[in-house]
């Protein structure tokens, strides 16, 4: 084992960038790994329901347009994890043409091992029926008939599928859904580092410069794991890790901030100690990687209908101080109109009243001057949708509610059209662990990139 | 009386996963960490208050010394992304608690 493995993590998504300037200085601490975590389920379940990346191709293409030759040349491999932002296989496939279609622009050669991290839904059923499937907190049980609802499912992968993938020589491993630290930790793991190090580490670096200070989403960080502890380093001027930015990254996104559960385990960070270096750097000892019966937390989404929004204000102060009957009022002419029988939810957002916080709102009783309407409408159809929100809109506009005195209009619409169609709409559906032989459901694929062998 | 932007540097909220909300408040320094923590005032009853909830929504809070921290557990209003949600990241859902006064 070399005294210190090195990694080198670009920035916080694939996709969200980084100065050429702060990756120039990264590749000058001689890593032995880039790795880079690609996606999220914070952006919602539309992405993993629909197949589609929240990542921009664009930009995706730019920072692996960068990552790609940086590593090939160095003769490190490239570790990408949740590729496509949710790592389904679609997704999957999604990076793996950005992938190929950079080797054949740049003339890059390499072996490519690709991890699958989808579940088949038989296997799904299956661990239902053998009491293998455990509902998180606050999630409600699995059904049958959910798994069946749910075109994608993905399991986060641990460090093993990484692990084998990097023995067989992949230079690169682009792998579906993964736990954040995996793809960093994976193959320190496999050169012998402490798990519970290398863990910590992947779980700050997985944010690359958002753990540092002042944070960035995308800008380069530096872990640098040794025997019994690790060091964290940003790479832009004027940016560092402190004691207090680096242990405030450890909760989070986190519900516990002492006992990380993971694939396989969970992190102990109850021993944890963050001393902070006169350079800028952080180091960070007492992490433990404590080994548990092997579960794979379970995400899915199914698809519950398509939606249509229209966004107006209103700045008259008699309308704005009976919004509330006047919007039951509209509810109800509009159910009139349609009939009972049609079926679609409609939902007033108003912004400058409680649009961001909802029933939790504490501040009840304010007046704005102005608010801003965001009408949501969802129902089975798009055309339904459509015809819900036209309604409901042009119902409101013209309203005659008590003491009304501007009688030309109720709504300003900042747009002509006023209503967007905005497609499919998805919620989560799988949120669960399951029990799991993970050697025998996420086999990796190897293939060879570029020099004109099969694209 | 203090307020929490008094003794605190970090207020915030977000997702843990799309079923829960969590808020994170990290603390100037480990001294107004300990006495935030012995005063009790901290409290879930305090908590629920602010946003309105029952004293079972507050499902846990966590002190983390390594931080100054002190971290809030809540079921989302939503999940992440269903019809009618407000706040897919839960990003903004920290404000209650810059009202908050602590008496130390």
């Amino acid at each position: 084992m070399k005294v210190e493995f090195r990694i080198l993590a670009p920035t916080a998504i694939l996709g969200y960038g980084f100065p050429e300037e702060s990756l120039r200085r990264g590749l000058a601490e001689r890593p032995d790994l880039i790795a880079v975590d690609a996606g999220s389920t914070d952006p919602g379940p539309y992405y993993l329901g629909s197949g589609k990346s929240f990542t921009d191709r664009a930009a995706v293409k730019r920072d692996l347009g960068y990552l790609l030759p940086a590593a090939l040349a160095r003769g490190i491999p490239l570790v990408i994890g949740t590729a496509g932002g949710s790592g389904a296989a679609p997704h999957l496939e999604w990076c793996r043409r950005i992938i190929v279609e950079l080797a054949c622009e740049q003339g890059l050669s390499f072996s490519m091992a690709l991890i699958r991290s989808d579940v088949p839904h038989a296997t799904v059923h299956a661990a239902l029926d053998q009491g293998a499937i455990q509902a998180l907190d606050l999630v409600p049980p699995l059904t049958h008939a959910a798994i069946d609802a749910s075109p994608h499912i993905v399991a986060q992968i641990g460090v093993e599928p990484f692990i084998r993938a990097l023995a067989a020589g992949a230079q690169v491993v682009l792998a579906g859904r993964a736990y954040d630290p995996a793809c960093f930790a994976a193959l320190p793991i496999a050169h012998g580092y402490d798990a519970g190090l290398a863990l910590h580490c992947g779980k700050i670096l997985e944010c690359a410069a958002i753990a540092a200070t002042p944070g960035s989403g995308s800008d380069c960080a530096l872990g640098i794991l040794r025997e019994d502890s690790f060091v964290l380093k940003a790479l832009a001027d004027g940016r560092r890790f402190t004691a207090e930015s680096a242990a405030a990254h450890t909760l989070y996104e986190k519900s516990d901030p002492c006992f990380l559960p993971g694939p396989g385990g969970v992190l102990d960070l109850s021993a944890c100690e963050f001393a902070e270096h006169a350079d800028g750097t952080v180091e960070i000892r007492g992490s433990r990687h404590l080994e548990r019966p092997y579960q794979v937390k379970l995400e899915g989404a199914r698809r519950i209908g398509f939606r249509t929004v229209s966004i107006a204000g209103v700045r008259d102060p008699i309308m704005i101080a009976s919004i509330d009957p006047i919007l039951a009022a509209v509810r109800q002419r509009v159910g009139q109109l349609l009939g009972d029988s049609e079926s679609a939810r409609v939902c007033f957002h108003l912004y400058g009243r409680n649009g961001v916080m909802g029933e939790r709102e504490p501040r009840r009783g304010l007046a704005a001057h102005e608010l801003g309407i965001v009408l949501e409408v969802v129902a089975d159809t798009q055309e339904h949708a459509d015809t819900v929100c036209s309604l409901t809109r042009s119902t409101l506009l013209h309203y005659g509610y008590d003491g009304r005195v501007a009688t030309a209009g109720n709504l300003a619409f900042p747009f002509s059209p006023s209503d967007l169609a905005t497609g499919e709409v998805y919620e989560f559906s799988l949120y669960h662990l399951m029990a799991a032989d993970e050697a025998k459901l996420f086999p990796f694929h190897l293939e060879t990139v570029g020099a004109g062998v099969g694209q | 009386m203090k307020r929490l932007l008094d003794i605190a540097r970090v207020v915030r909220s977000k997702n843990s996963g799309p079923y829960e909300l969590v808020l994170d408040v990290i603390l100037r320094d480990r001294t107004l960490f300990d006495a935030l923590r012995a005063s009790g005032q901290f409290s879930p009853q305090r908590l629920a208050a602010a946003y309105g909830v029952s004293l079972r929504e507050i499902r846990r809070i966590i002190w983390f010394a390594p931080a100054n921290a002190v971290k809030v557990v809540m079921p989302r209003q939503i999940v992440s992304g269903s019809p009618g949600d407000s706040d897919v990241y839960g990003a903004q859902q920290h404000a209650p608690l810059l009202d908050l006064e602590f008496d130390l």
